[in-house]
C-alpha cells in the first residue's frame, strides 16, 4: 500500500510552493521564469517528447511479468535484456506511447551482455531512438531513464525519471558467466524492477544504453540510487550478432592478466590454442592497447573485453621485452559450444508462483519485514516475480508472429538467420563475377553449371613480377606461379594447403565461392549468418557468413552497403591461421578486383595483381598429367608456436 | 523560485556552456569533488558490515575526514582518485560528531576547504561523491549523485528514533545518498564547496524509514582544524613513561572488569563494574565502550591497560565512553 502520509506530505509541499510563490509574486501576476530558465526547461521538456516515442513497454503474455525497451529501427527491431524476454521466450506484447499494443518475436540473444534484441511486427514506421555515442558520456551528465518500473505502463503511458550519470566504465560481475555489465553507465536517475531492458538517453535523448541492473541491497527491490545501464556502444557491437537470430556469446583473450604495482596490464597466463600467442603475446607481455582503446589496468582490459563478440578479430598493441607490436587478435568464446546454452538452461530459474494479483505486487515489497526476505546484492533489476512456468500452458501464439518463428537449436530464431542467409547469397550472385552469368536458379542450369570453372591472370607484385594461371572448378583447381603449379583435387589436400600456410591456400577460398554461388546456403554444408565484424580490425562492420563443410569452415566478409566480398577466410585447423584471400578494388565494388591478397596471420604472401578472371567451360581448363606436388608449393612463412607459457600467481588476476 | 533559478544559472555559467539551450552537464564541478574524494578500506567484511567506507581531503598534506566507524577499527588503506594507495593513520575523531580524521604520506593534495558559516541552505542543489557499494575501485572516480537539501534540521528532534551519539544539525537530503559505503562521502553545494559529510546509515526504528542525511561542514570545521593543528589529536603519546606497576592506574583498582580478552584488539567494554570503586562512584555501567583515556585513543583492551600505566595513581583519569547512542564524558578519582 502507498502510505498515506506520503500523499499528505506532497499535499503540503504544493501548498508549500503556493505560498512561496505568493510572496514572491502577486497573486494576479503569472510566474514569469527567468528566460535562461525557462529555456533550459523547454529543452528538457523536447528531450522528453523526443524520447518517449521509441520507449517500449514489453509484457509477457498470459500476465507474467515484463519489463522494458527501445525502439532503434523503423521496422521495429528493438533492444531488451535477456533476462526480459527469457520468461516469455519467443513471443511478447509490446505497448508504445502511440497507445497501441504490437506482437513481437525474439530475434537475437546475448545471455552474457544480457542484451536481446526483438521485433515488434505490424509497422514499417515505427520511431526509433537516435543512437549516441556513450564513451563521449561523463560522470555529472543529466540523463533520463524512460520504461516501465513495477508494469505501471499498462497505459501505455511509459515512466520518465531524471538524474545525472554517477559513473562511467563501470564494471559489474557476473552472476556466474552470465548477465556481466562491463563498461557500463550508473546513473542516479530511478531505475526500478520494470524498467530492465529499457532506454537511458542523454540530455538531448539520445540513447546512451540500456538499463539492466541496479545496486539492490538490505532496502529491498527499489532503487536506491543507483542503477546500471549496458552502454549503447557495447549494443552496438552486438546489433549484427543479434539481427542473426543466434544465441550469441562474448569473447576472451585465453589470458589472464594482471596489474602491475607500478601500472601496466600484464599477461599472466595464456593459452597456447589462442590467437593472442599465435600473434606474440607471451607471459610477462604488456598490453598496451586493444581495439582501439588504451588500458592500464586490469579493470580496463576486463572492461574492454567485455564489451566486444566471440569471433571478432580486433587491433592489439603490446609491448614484450622492449619491443612494441601492433597486431590483430582473433578473439575465442567465453563459452564451449553447447556450455552456453546449458549455463542459460541453469541461469535464471523459472519465477516462484505468485499468489496476488499483478496489481498488489510492487506494494508488497513495501514492508520492511519483507525486504529481510529478499536475497542481497545486485540482482538484475527487470521481471518481476511470476514469469511464464515451463509447467504453464503455453500462451496461443498468433500467425504473424509464427511467421516469423523458426526455432532451431543454437538459435533465439533461425527466421531471422535465414533472411540475412537469403541476402547474401543475392547480394553473391549479383556481384562479381556471378553477376555477368546467366542465372543459375533453374534445376536444369545446375548441371551446367558444375561444368563451368574459372580462369583468373595476373602477376606477381614483386619485381621482376612473375606471371600467375589460377584455375578453379567444381572438383580440381590449380594456381601456376613463374614455373611452379600446385593442382590440387580432394579436401584433404586442401586442407593441407591451408594448414601449411601456402600460396595455395587461396584456391580453396575460391572454390568455395564457386560452391557457394553454385549451390547456395543450404546445400553448401552447414551455413549460418555470424553477424557483423571488423574486417582487418577496422569497422565498418563487415557482413559476415559462414559456410562449413567437411573440414573447412569459410567466412565471407561483405561490405555492409555495397554487399560487396572483401575477404574470404578459410580455417582448416581451428588453432591456426586461416588463409585470408583479400579481394582489393579500386574502383566500382562491384568490379572486377584489382588485387588478391593471401594473407596468413598479419603476413600477406602473395599479391596477384589480376589482368583478367573469367568464367570459362570447365572443359577448358586445362590441367596437368596426375602428378601431385601441393606439399611443396610456395613455401612456408609461417613459425610454428612452440614455448610454453608459464603460470603466474598474480593477485587480482582477471581472465580477458 | 529566485534560489533555484539563481543556482541554476550558476551551474550554466560555471560549465562555460556554449550554447544555452540545454542544461549544461556538471562535468567540471563533478570532476573537482571527485579528485577530493577517497576510497577507505579497513576492516569489516562480515556480516553485511561492508570494510570501505568514503572519505575526503581537507588539507595539502593528506588529511582525510571520514565517518567515525568499525572500518577504522584497523589502520585503513586509503585509495586516491588517481589511484594512488597509502597506508593511513587516525590522528584523531571526535565520537560524538562521528568523526575521524586520518593521515596519508602525500603532499599536493587537493583538498576541500571547511567554511566557518554553512554552505547551503534547504532548497539548495547539491552533488554528493562517494564510493557507495564499493562500484569504483582502483583509479575509478567515485560515484556522483545529485539533488537538493531537502531541509535543515534536529537529529534529535525524536530522541532514540535515530541510533546515533550525533546531536547537532543535520542536512536532509533529498537523494539516496547513505548507501553502504557512503558515509565518509562529500555533499558539494552549486560553488563546488563543500557542504557536508555523509553520515553513516540510519534507519528510522519505529517507521523502517533510510535517512538520507550529511554532517554540515561547518559542524566539523573546528574539530577538523584542532585535529590538524595537533591540538586534538587522540594519538597516543609515545614519549610518555610507562610508571611502575605499583605507581600507575590499572582497571582492577578503578573497579573496572572488562570482557575477557580474547582477541588481539579486543573492545574495551566493561563487564561489570566493582561496587564502591571509583568506576561505581562515576556511575560507569557494563557494556560501556571506552574510547579514550586522556584524550587517547583506545583501539583495545591491551592499550587500555598500556595507557593506565602511565598515568600515576594519585592523578585522575579522564575517559570518554560510548553508551549505547550517547558519548560520555567521566571522570574517574582515586
Amino acid at each position: 500500500m502507498i502510505n498515506p502520509r506520503i500523499l499528505d506530505l506532497s499535499g503540503l509541499f504544493s501548498l508549500g510552493m503556493a505560498i512561496l510563490a505568493g510572496n514572491l509574486l502577486s497573486a494576479a501576476d503569472p510566474i514569469k521564469l527567468d528566460a535562461a530558465l525557462e529555456q533550459v526547461e523547454n529543452s528538457r521538456i523536447e528531450s522528453v517528447a523526443r524520447a518517449v516515442p521509441s520507449a517500449v513497454s514489453v509484457f509477457v503474455p498470459g500476465g507474467g511479468g515484463g519489463g522494458s525497451g527501445v525502439m532503434i529501427s523503423p521496422d521495429g527491431y528493438a533492444l531488451t535484456n535477456f533476462h526480459v524476454t527469457s520468461p516469455a521466450g519467443s513471443f511478447m506484447r509490446c505497448g508504445m506511447s502511440d497507445g497501441n499494443v504490437y506482437d513481437a518475436v525474439i530475434v537475437g540473444i546475448d545471455p552474457v551482455g544480457d542484451l536481446a534484441m526483438i521485433r515488434l511486427l505490424g509497422r514499417s514506421d515505427f520511431p526509433a531512438a537516435e543512437l549516441g555515442d556513450s564513451r563521449a558520456a561523463e560522470a555529472g551528465d543529466w540523463c533520463m531513464v524512460i520504461g516501465n518500473p513495477f508494469l505501471l505502463a499498462t497505459n501505455l503511458k511509459p515512466t520518465v525519471t531524471y538524474g545525472i550519470l554517477s559513473g562511467v566504465g563501470r564494471y559489474q560481475y557476473p552472476s556466474g558467466t552470465l548477465l556481466e555489465y562491463g563498461d557500463c553507465l550508473q546513473t542516479d536517475a530511478s531505475v526500478n524492477p520494470g524498467n530492465s531492458g529499457g532506454p537511458i538517453y542523454d540530455a538531448q535523448g539520445r540513447l546512451l544504453g540500456i538499463v539492466g541492473r541496479c545496486s539492490f541491497e538490505k532496502r529491498g527491490r527499489v532503487n536506491v540510487g543507483v542503477g546500471y545501464a549496458i552502454s549503447i556502444n557495447q549494443a552496438k557491437n552486438f546489433l549484427g550478432y543479434l539481427r542473426s537470430g543466434r544465441i550469441v556469446d562474448h569473447a576472451t583473450l585465453g589470458a589472464t592478466v594482471s596489474t602491475e604495482p607500478d601500472g601496466g596490464v600484464v599477461v599472466s597466463n595464456i593459452l597456447e590454442s589462442s590467437d593472442a600467442y599465435r600473434r606474440g603475446l607471451r607471459y610477462g607481455s604488456e598490453i598496451l592497447e586493444i581495439d582501439g582503446r588504451v588500458v592500464q589496468t586490469a579493470n580496463d582490459l576486463q572492461n574492454v573485453m567485455a564489451t566486444l563478440p566471440n569471433g571478432w578479430r580486433v587491433k592489439m598493441s603490446y609491448r614484450s621485452e622492449g619491443k612494441t607490436t601492433d597486431t590483430l587478435v582473433r578473439l575465442m568464446g567465453v563459452h564451449l559450444e553447447d556450455e552456453l546454452l546449458k549455463k542459460m538452461a541453469g541461469a535464471l530459474p523459472p519465477p516462484p508462483p505468485r499468489p496476488q494479483a499483478p496489481g498488489e505486487d510492487g506494494e508488497e515489497k513495501d514492508d520492511p519485514k519483507e525486504n529481510k526476505k529478499q536475497p542481497p546484492q545486485q540482482r538484475p533489476g527487470g521481471q518481476r516475480p511470476g514469469g511464464q512456468r515451463p509447467g504453464k500452458p503455453a500462451v496461443k501464439i498468433p500467425q504473424q508472429v509464427k511467421d516469423q518463428l523458426v526455432e532451431r537449436k543454437g538459435f533465439a530464431n533461425y527466421h531471422f538467420n535465414l533472411a540475412e542467409q537469403n541476402s547474401f547469397i543475392n547480394e553473391l550472385r549479383n556481384q562479381f563475377p556471378a553477376d555477368n552469368a546467366p542465372t543459375e536458379t533453374e534445376p536444369q542450369d545446375k548441371k551446367n553449371a558444375a561444368k563451368k570453372g574459372w580462369l583468373l591472370k595476373g602477376e606477381t607484385d614483386q619485381t621482376p613480377s612473375q606471371p600467375v594461371t589460377i584455375q578453379v572448378s567444381a572438383d580440381k583447381m590449380s594456381i601456376q606461379i613463374g614455373q611452379k603449379t600446385v593442382e590440387i583435387d580432394n579436401r584433404s589436400e586442401m586442407y593441407d594447403v591451408i594448414t601449411d600456410g601456402t600460396a595455395a591456400g587461396l584456391l580453396p577460398a575460391l572454390n568455395a565461392w564457386q560452391r557457394m554461388l553454385r549451390d547456395g546456403p543450404r546445400k553448401f554444408g552447414e551455413s549460418y549468418y555470424m553477424g557483423t565484424m571488423p574486417l582487418g580490425g577496422e569497422r565498418p562492420l563487415r557482413d559476415v557468413m559462414v559456410g562449413i563443410a567437411g573440414e573447412l569452415e569459410v567466412r565471407w566478409l561483405s561490405h555492409p552497403d555495397t554487399g560487396s566480398v572483401e575477404a574470404i577466410e578459410v580455417f582448416a585447423d581451428r588453432d591456426e591461421d586461416p588463409a585470408e584471400l583479400w579481394l582489393l578494388r579500386e574502383g566500382d565494388s562491384k568490379s572486377m578486383p584489382n588485387v588478391l591478397d593471401l594473407r596468413y596471420g598479419v603476413e600477406s604472401i602473395l599479391k596477384i595483381k589480376l589482368k583478367s578472371w573469367k568464367e570459362v567451360p570447365a572443359s577448358d581448363l586445362q590441367w596437368s598429367a596426375e602428378e601431385k606436388n601441393a606439399n611443396n608449393g610456395a613455401g612456408s612463412d609461417r613459425q610454428k608456436a612452440a614455448d610454453a607459457s608459464q603460470k603466474a600467481n598474480a593477485n587480482d588476476e582477471v581472465k580477458v | 523560485m529566485n534560489r533555484l533559478a539563481a543556482l541554476t544559472l550558476t551551474m550554466l555559467v560555471a560549465a562555460n556552456c556554449s550554447s544555452l539551450r540545454a542544461e549544461a552537464p556538471l562535468g567540471k564541478w563533478v570532476r573537482d569533488a571527485q579528485k577530493r574524494v577517497v576510497k577507505i578500506y579497513g576492516a569489516g567484511g562480515l556480516k553485511g558490515l561492508e570494510a570501505y567506507q568514503s572519505g575526503f581531503l581537507v588539507s595539502p598534506d593528506g588529511h582525510i575526514a571520514t565517518a567515525w566507524s568499525y572500518v577504522l577499527d584497523v589502520e585503513p588503506v586509503v585509495l586516491l582518485d588517481d589511484g594512488r594507495r597509502f597506508e593511513s593513520k587516525i590522528v584523531g575523531f571526535e565520537p560524538s560528531l562521528e568523526l575521524a580524521v586520518l593521515k596519508i604520506e602525500a603532499t599536493d593534495t587537493p583538498f576541500f576547504e571547511l567554511k566557518q558559516e554553512p554552505t547551503v541552505d534547504w532548497g539548495d542543489p547539491v552533488i554528493a561523491v562517494s564510493n557507495l557499494f564499493n562500484i569504483a575501485t582502483g583509479n575509478e572516480p567515485a560515484s556522483v549523485m545529485q539533488g537538493t537539501v531537502a531541509s535543515i534540521t534536529d537529529l534529535n528532534a525524536r530522541r532514540g528514533t535515530f541510533k546515533t551519539p550525533y546531536r547537532g544539525k543535520v542536512l536532509i537530503l533529498d537523494l539516496i545518498a547513505n548507501n553502504p559505503g557512503a558515509a565518509g562521502g562529500a555533499v558539494i553545494d552549486s560553488r563546488g564547496q563543500l557542504a557536508g559529510m555523509l553520515g553513516k546509515e540510519l534507519r528510522d526504528s519505529t517507521t523502517g524509514v533510510w535517512l538520507n542525511y550529511a554532517v554540515p561542514a561547518n559542524a566539523l570545521r573546528t574539530t577538523i582544524g584542532d585535529i590538524i593543528a595537533g591540538r586534538k589529536t587522540t594519538v597516543i603519546d609515545s614519549a610518555t613513561a610507562t610508571l611502575p606497576r605499583k605507581d600507575s592506574h590499572n582497571p582492577s583498582v578503578l573497579g573496572l572488569v572488562m570482557v575477557p580478552d580474547v582477541l588481539e584488539t579486543t573492545p574495551a567494554y566493561i563487564d561489570t563494574v566493582a561496587t564502591d570503586s571509583a568506576a561505581a562512584r562515576a556511575s560507569l555501567r557494563p557494556d560501556d565502550l571506552i574510547l579514550l583515556v586522556n584524550g587517547q585513543r583506545v583501539d583495545s583492551q591491551r592499550t587500555l591497560r598500556s595507557l593506565l600505566r602511565t598515568i600515576d595513581r594519585r592523578d585522575d583519569v579522564e575517559l570518554t565512553v560510548q553508551r549505547d547512542t550517547q558519548i560520555l564524558p567521566v571522570t574517574l578519582q582515586p
